[in-house]
């Protein structure tokens, strides 16, 4: 039986760069700790504060789904497939890195900071063609429920990537309670907790914690104040 | 002071470049990139690597080949994939597997 794993907010590494502060889940950059290298094939969960006119210069991507969800300001995006983009909250990106991009990150807006989660998936299939999509689930009803934000199906509900996984996102008030059930029950289920206190099949988490668990099938989710929580069904192998 | 040699395979010019870029800011590491198999069969009669890193482009026939090359070489050579084209996860990577090594 695979060990659930918790991340709690305050072990996660730290970078300070001045116009970035980043709070990472797993080893990135100069950050190194072979027990924190990944879940499945969630690679990244980065939670990143980028100062106002501030952000990430031309760089490259290969191979790795990226996924951007921002919870406060606004993201501007532009890459080498010529896509111009400005993402908000309520609204997620994803991009397909493939056989190779390059991409700019900057915060939109002079004079305040932008929040956003920067979460990367090892892809299913290695250099497929690059590719971008945003989608807005602002408007979908996430009260007291979980919304599906990404899926691997281009039919489906939220953007789609190269891998088989779910994303899904809840605003649950103080009491409620509820279940998620896996899609593929081979997979296993990160939890991310952006805001409030929940128990996952009874493991206390608050603001900006993760818990990873490999279910047989359901989780129990309470929350124990008003939370916001994301749910990241992530498969094991790939 | 360099003692690692590290080859990288990839066949994107430019995010090689970067990840040649980026091993060489190591002082310990040296880096070297090849864009082809062929290419790669020459650096290895020229040098002894201890890490090999298959980047973006590299197909499972040619990883097979590479694989075969190393072991051919030397069997304790890591060969590996790289995710990412550089930015993020390389130095974890090398680290990890160094730490194989």
């Amino acid at each position: 039986m695979k060990n659930n794993i918790l991340h709690t907010a305050e072990s996660r590494f730290l970078a300070d760069h001045g116009w970035l502060k980043s709070a990472q889940t797993f080893s990135f950059h100069d950050h190194y700790d072979p027990q924190r290298l990944q879940f499945g094939a969630l690679r990244v969960l980065n939670d990143d504060i980028v100062n106002g006119g501030k952000g990430f210069g031309r760089h490259p991507h290969d191979n790795m789904e990226i996924i951007s969800i921002p919870l406060e300001g606004t993201l501007e995006h532009q890459d080498s497939m010529g896509n111009v983009a400005v993402i908000r909250p309520g609204e997620i990106q994803a991009m397909s890195a493939g056989t190779g991009i390059y991409h700019t990150e900057f915060n939109k807006n002079a004079d305040e900071p932008v929040t956003f989660l920067q979460i990367w998936l090892y892809p299913n299939k290695l250099n497929v063609t690059p590719r971008y999509d945003q989608r807005d689930y602002g408007k979908g009803d996430m009260h007291n429920k979980f919304l599906q934000i990404l899926s691997p199906n281009a039919d489906d509900e939220g953007v789609w990537i190269n891998q088989q996984a779910w994303f899904h996102i809840g605003n649950l008030d103080a009491g409620f309670e509820t279940a998620y059930q896996l899609k593929d029950a081979s997979n296993g289920l990160y939890v991310f907790v952006i805001k409030g206190d929940i128990a996952v099949d009874g493991q206390p988490l608050s603001t900006r914690d993760g818990y990873g668990l490999w279910p047989d099938s359901e989780v129990k989710i309470t929350a124990s104040s008003y939370a916001e929580v994301l749910l990241m069904e992530i498969p094991e192998k790939w | 002071m360099v003692n690692v040699n590290i080859l990288v395979l990839a066949d994107h010019q430019e995010i090689l470049e970067t990840i040649i870029r980026l091993i060489n800011k190591n002082e310990e590491w040296n880096g070297v990139g090849v864009s082809d198999y062929q290419e790669a069969a020459q650096a290895f009669e020229k040098s002894k690597f201890d890490l090999v890193l298959l980047g973006v482009g590299v197909d499972d026939e040619t990883e097979s080949r590479i694989l075969q090359l190393c072991h051919s070489n030397d069997p304790g050579i890591v060969c590996m994939r790289h995710f990412g084209g550089g930015s993020g996860l390389l130095y974890s990577e090398i680290k990890h597997a160094l730490a194989q090594h």
